[in-house]
């Protein structure tokens, strides 16, 4: 299906990535957004606030994030594409919601554009620090699906692919930016609708009485209706059988969980998305995410120029990890090197895929600014020896 | 006579039809006065008329949090304290409900969703709220709550509750809900007739239906069984209908005033936004609304 016309500002522009994420919402199709301003993100739902009553849709700045997080909830279960927007302290007051999305099956985004921590850390200044907190966050097992632009271009085709993925397989979607990316101006190319792929909720065909809202087939995703449409569904937070109605029991928990965990799970290979760039053969790669990639592409620029034998793999999606591609890269490389904007988070997926047969060199930075790209140059020359 | 001998009442229960029968037995302690508040509220929705097609129940957490679990209606049954801004996500994106309720606790409504309750009724937003006002957390088992009266022993109030508790109808009126009331389970008719106007009235309503606990609220303070607290309401209430609210807070099994308090009329959100919008932009701006939105 091909987007709205409506919501696409077919042109080229230069614009942040804050103001491009939110075109690139539109675009796909996001008609609520609930929010509640936080730096380095309120220019997110500025932009939508001022563009959503021509396009056709709701703005609504909420009390607070624990608000905003459920309220988009409910207007998805209304039948609207949804997405809150935040950062650091914002996230944290979401994440019981986001255990309401993972369980209740509700399509939505959650946009954090990261900023320094814990607490009130550094308001306006960059950090990727939440992306365990936004794998781990929500008590209980969930596989969410997140995903790092790294410019403003991307921050409009990615957010396209996040509302697609999130209808798709009807989990939380994170959109993990980071202060840097947010607020960096850049060339924005955005294309005609008729040229914009969106993803449109997979509606029951289904007529009331034999639907039921949990009931999968192989895909593990189940087919969704609205409120209104006459059938009387019933969705909670508890844990629930096909028929959404509360079961607490061991054996319904063990059912729907591990469908929930599946449906991520035995998709990740299509979910998965890596930029590559001279992998193969290389003696070192660079594995990074965000901001923090553009970095490490010059670092690994300037490696090259020295004669080393390097390689960038990029995480366009980090959550769920490839961790049978790194498996994969463990066997022919002799490093790898893992700079982020973190004490070490992503660094742990990468050891933990490697599963010890080659070193993985971290190069933590607790954010503020971004890494010198000589730090990283320093780390690759060190993994390649 | 054993069982097998009684008759078999060929009359159903008129409530049945509204409630998810596959769902039943319900979890609630005999005695308990959320399930009279149920049967209000089936009476109020048969008398309302409604395509019940189209109004939508949501749900916080708590005993109060299961009635959206029982109805046979859209249901949503959200997180502790949440279910305003869940109803209010689901109100405005979908204008074409008639109407949307938000059936919940005293505990979920005022303490962990006090800042949704205030926000919902500054803004006017387009919500039925049904607060069954048992004066307890009953879910967790009987710990203080923001409506406890001074002076009830809770399970975390040992020695008798000494904090000021909120009067829920001044609270909402302040806020500006555009109507409020109270009434306590002995008040069948007048807690229905309540409901429907509600049901019908556009804009923040906020019901107080006080009810018995007996598991946790009254046998904890020595009050006896359910048919005790329906006489202590029956004995103790004063209907004043347009009492000032500010009157009108509850003391530890004391004098109760009951009523509709207020019936106002102001913008809800909605009609502030498109009008407001319609006045900036002119014929670029499209009512935002269903088909319905006007009903
Ligand atoms: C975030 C969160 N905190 C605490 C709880 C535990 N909890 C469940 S119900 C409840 C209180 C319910 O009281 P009330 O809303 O008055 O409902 P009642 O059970 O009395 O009808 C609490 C504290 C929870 N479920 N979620
Ligand atoms: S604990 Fe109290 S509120 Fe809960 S069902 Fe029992 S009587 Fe009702
Ligand atoms: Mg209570």
């Amino acid at each position: 299906m091909h987007a709205d016309p409506k919501g696409v500002l077919t042109g080229i522009h230069f614009i942040d990535g804050d103001h491009a994420a939110c075109e690139g919402a539109l675009a796909a199709g996001c008609r609520f957004v609930a929010g509640y301003p936080i730096t380095p993100s309120t220019e997110v739902v500025e932009r939508f606030a001022a563009r959503i009553p021509l396009v056709g849709g709701m703005f609504i700045q909420l009390e607070d994030e624990l608000a905003s997080s459920i309220a988009i909830q409910g207007a998805a279960w209304a039948g609207k594409k949804v997405m809150t927007v935040t950062s650091g302290p914002g996230l944290s007051l979401m994440m019981e919601h986001v255990g309401y999305a993972a369980f209740t099956e509700t399509p939505c985004v959650f946009v954090d554009v990261q900023r320094g921590g814990p607490s009130t850390g550094l308001p306006t200044l960059p950090a990727q620090a939440d992306m365990m907190q936004v794998k781990w966050g929500s008590h209980g097992d969930y596989e969410p699906i997140a995903l790092c632009p790294n410019s403003p271009q991307e921050c409009f085709d990615l957010m396209i692919k996040a509302f697609n993925l999130a209808e798709t397989y009807r989990v939380p979607v994170f959109f993990m930016m980071d202060e840097v990316v947010g607020h960096m101006t850049e060339r924005v190319v955005i294309p005609e609708a008729s040229q914009i792929e969106v993803v449109e909720r997979k509606w029951t065909t289904k007529k009331p009485g034999e639907y039921r809202p949990y009931e999968t087939d192989e895909s593990l995703v189940p087919e969704m209706v609205k409120a209104g449409d006459g059938y009387r569904i019933h969705i909670t937070g508890l844990t629930h059988d096909e028929r959404g109605y509360p079961a607490m029991t061991a054996p319904a928990q063990d059912k729907l969980v591990t469908r929930l965990v599946n449906k991520i799970r035995a998709n990740a290979d299509k979910i998965v998305d890596i930029r590559e760039d001279g992998v193969a053969g290389a003696d070192v790669v660079v594995v990074s995410f965000g901001m923090t990639s553009r970095v490490a592409g010059a670092a690994v620029e300037a490696a090259r120029a020295a004669g080393l034998k390097v390689g960038h793999l990029r995480l366009v999606i980090t959550w769920p990890f490839p961790a049978k591609r790194i498996r994969e890269l463990a066997a022919t490389v002799k490093a790898f090197v893992v700079p982020e904007l973190n004490m070490g988070q992503m660094a742990l997926e990468v050891e933990r895929a490697a599963a010890g047969k080659v070193p993985v060199l971290t190069l933590p930075h607790a954010g503020g600014t971004v890494h010198e790209p000589a730090a990283i140059l320093a780390k690759i020359k060190e993994a390649a020896q | 006579m054993s069982a097998t001998e009684l008759p078999v009442c060929e009359i159903e229960n008129p409530v049945m039809p509204y409630l998810r029968q596959e769902r039943l037995p319900h979890i609630w302690c005999p005695g308990c006065g959320i399930g009279t508040t149920v049967n209000c509220f089936t009476r109020a929705l048969t008398d309302s008329g409604m395509d019940l097609d189209r109004v939508a129940i949501v749900s916080g957490i708590g005993c109060t949090g299961r009635v959206a679990g029982y109805m046979n209606l859209d249901s949503f049954h959200t997180t502790h304290g949440r279910a305003i801004p869940f109803a209010t996500g689901l109100r405005l994106a979908n204008p074409d409900l008639a109407k949307v309720v938000v059936y919940s606790g005293d505990g979920d409504l005022s303490a962990i969703g006090g800042n949704h309750l205030i926000h919902a009724a500054r803004r006017n937003m387009d919500l039925m709220v049904v607060c069954v006002n048992n004066f307890t957390y009953g879910m967790t088992g009987g710990q203080v709550a923001p409506t406890t009266p001074i002076g009830a022993t809770q399970t975390t109030m040992p020695y008798g509750n000494f904090e000021n508790p909120f009067n829920l109808p001044f609270l909402a009126d302040a806020c500006g809900a555009v109507y409020v009331a109270r009434w306590t389970v002995y008040h069948v008719k007048q807690l229905a007739k309540a409901m429907l106007e509600g049901l019908k009235k556009k804009g923040f309503v906020f019901i107080e239906a006080m009810a018995p606990c007996p598991t946790l609220y009254s046998r904890r303070n020595r009050l006896g069984d359910g048919v005790d607290q329906l006489k202590y309401y029956k004995e103790k209430s004063k209907v004043v209908n347009g009492a000032d609210t500010k009157e009108v807070g509850l003391t530890f099994q004391g004098d109760i005033t009951v009523g509709k308090f207020v019936d106002r009329d102001r913008p809800t959100w909605l009609e502030a936004m498109n009008e407001h919008y319609t006045h900036h932009f002119g014929d670029r701006y499209t009512p935002y609304g269903g088909s319905h939105a006007q009903d």
